[in-house]
């Protein structure tokens, strides 16, 4: 073990410029930076958009127009016991006039207290999704004229918008994934130019070219990593801010976008996976360039 | 004993430009001690340039160990490289490492455990005289002390071809003796050596060595200089 420590000290001493090295650390800081707050984006938004799908699924509401209050009240009784009837329906329940009255406030005011007003009947059901067109089947056998309408059809242009964000943010973790394996390409060919005389000297001496694309992938690896570290650390609190921002609005589409624990794995590796990437990029540049030499 | 190096009407061109060599043919035995001497730009840099595979021949065919170097694989270079020590004109020392690094680099770059490398790299540094100067890097070091250095990274790995260029250009009488002491030991261990001078002085201390004359890109005998000339095929 001490020997291989202190091998890979001389490796690193062979190509020693300690300057440069700073640089591709910084780079790869921001470019980590940029990844975990794209990464958590993405993350955060897919989770919303899980919670939304999971919490709408099967949420019906059941709409009866009827102007004659009796006929109205009948229907109603009908549709609720012929709704729970079907199978996979966990909860129907009938929104009583004072619900009503209150969710139309904004435009009756206080006519919608009225009980002459004929207002229509609204039956929240709740079913698995897969018995969400027995409901609505059920529901038109009872009333011909009850319009069944899916909570989720009103929130797909939000479900839309979150996907949306979802493709953006893991289209910018690749294209970040792609600038990365090209820092790594230019750092890997300036450093075959800079230190050319040590790696002639080194090919004199008898080393693969494997070996000197060795001696490139640690100190690339090494920078990539370390910078990572720093941006992935300086995203996280970022994160972990936004977070607690989040779980303050009390908003259900918002909250829902809280990382969960294996989120925040994912995140805490991109810098591992970026050096992989930039350590294979260099590798490969390594070998394609000295094989163009003799 | 057998050749181990073998040039058959060799040229070499650097670029477009006109040849550095021209219809060079030689033979080296394994286990001989051979003088390379001839003008500057007389051309003898580039031949050992070729020797140490540091070029590769525009016509003409290279046999090293019993192989033709001109057609070498890449991938095959490195093995073949590792069997043949070059003290380089200008050193070529690593100004980042230490004496003891540099020396020890053909070791670890052959693989050699570090348990196995301290005890024969210390050893060779004794030997060119510098045990005092293990941590001292080459910027710090005299000529002289490079060019030593230099000589103990080219021997360290016992090469089966030792290739020196000027290898006692920069150090005292005393200093070129005791080196050439070095290389005498090597070749009787059973290295081929070959090395290019100036110094008829050098050449005169070894008369079994045999000596070749470059002039003009071309291997030479025009005024019947040459001691035992290398067989030409």
């Amino acid at each position: 073990m001490n020997g291989f420590r202190q091998r890979a000290a001389i490796d690193l001493r062979l190509l020693g410029d300690g300057q440069r090295s700073w640089v591709m650390a910084g780079i790869m800081a921001i470019m980590l930076f940029l990844t975990v707050l794209s990464g958590a984006l993405g993350l955060g938004v897919a989770r919303s958009a899980g919670g939304i799908d999971r919490q709408l699924a099967g949420q019906l509401t059941v709409q009866l127009v009827e102007p004659d209050a009796g006929v109205r009240d009948a229907r109603a009784k009908a549709l609720v016991a012929g709704i729970a009837r079907v199978p996979g329906v966990t909860r129907v329940r009938e929104a009583d006039r004072a619900e009503l009255a209150v969710l139309l406030k904004p435009w009756l005011g206080d006519a919608g207290l009225d009980p002459d007003l004929p207002m229509p009947v609204l039956i929240d059901v709740a079913a698995s999704p897969d018995a969400a067109a027995q409901v609505t089947a059920a529901a038109r056998r009872i009333a011909r004229d009850a319009r069944v309408d899916s909570s989720a059809r009103w929130l797909s242009p939000v479900r839309g918008l979150l996907s949306t964000l979802g493709w953006v943010a893991i289209g910018l973790v690749l294209v970040i994934a792609a600038a990365t394996a090209g820092v790594a390409l230019l750092v890997a060919r300036a450093g075959l130019d800079t230190h050319r005389d040590t790696i002639d000297v080194l090919h004199m001496l008898g080393s693969t070219d494997l070996q000197v694309a060795r001696l490139l992938q640690r100190r690339i690896a090494r920078d990539t990593l370390l910078g990572g570290a720093i941006g992935t650390l300086a995203a996280l609190a970022l994160v972990a801010l936004f977070q607690a921002k989040l779980a303050l609005t009390g908003s259900e589409i918002l909250g829902g976008a809280t990382l969960a624990p294996v989120d925040w794995t994912l995140l805490v590796l991109l810098p591992i996976g970026f050096a992989l990437l930039a350590t294979v990029a260099t590798r490969m540049t390594v070998l394609h360039t000295l094989g163009l030499r003799l | 004993m057998g050749n181990i190096v073998h040039f058959e009407n060799v040229g070499l061109r650097y670029g477009t430009g006109p040849e550095t060599l021209s219809d060079v043919s030689f033979t080296l035995a394994a286990g001989g001690f051979y003088f390379l001497t001839g003008a500057s730009g007389a051309g003898k840099t580039s031949l050992l340039k070729l020797l140490y595979l540091a070029q590769r021949p525009t016509r003409g065919a290279v046999r090293l160990f019993g192989e033709d170097a001109g057609s070498l694989p890449r991938a095959r270079l490195p093995g073949f490289r590792r069997r043949i020590g070059v003290v380089f004109q200008d050193f070529r020392l690593l100004p980042q490492l230490s004496a003891y690094d540099n020396v020890a680099l053909p070791l670890r770059v052959a693989g050699v455990r570090e348990s196995e490398i301290e005890a024969p790299v210390l050893e060779m540094l004794a030997w060119v005289g510098l045990s005092a100067r293990v941590t001292a890097r080459p910027p710090t070091l005299s000529g002289g002390e490079q060019q030593r250095i230099a000589i103990a990274r080219a021997v360290i790995a016992r090469p089966e071809i030792l290739v020196a260029d000027e290898p006692t250009g920069n150090v005292d009488p005393d200093m070129a003796d005791r080196l050439l002491h070095l290389f005498e030991a090597l070749n009787r261990l059973g290295t081929t050596i070959v090395v290019a001078t100036h110094d008829l002085h050098l050449i005169s201390r070894i008369p079994r060595a045999q000596l070749m004359r470059v002039e003009k890109g071309r291997l030479v005998d025009p005024s019947g200089l040459l001691r035992h000339p290398p067989g030409a095929p």
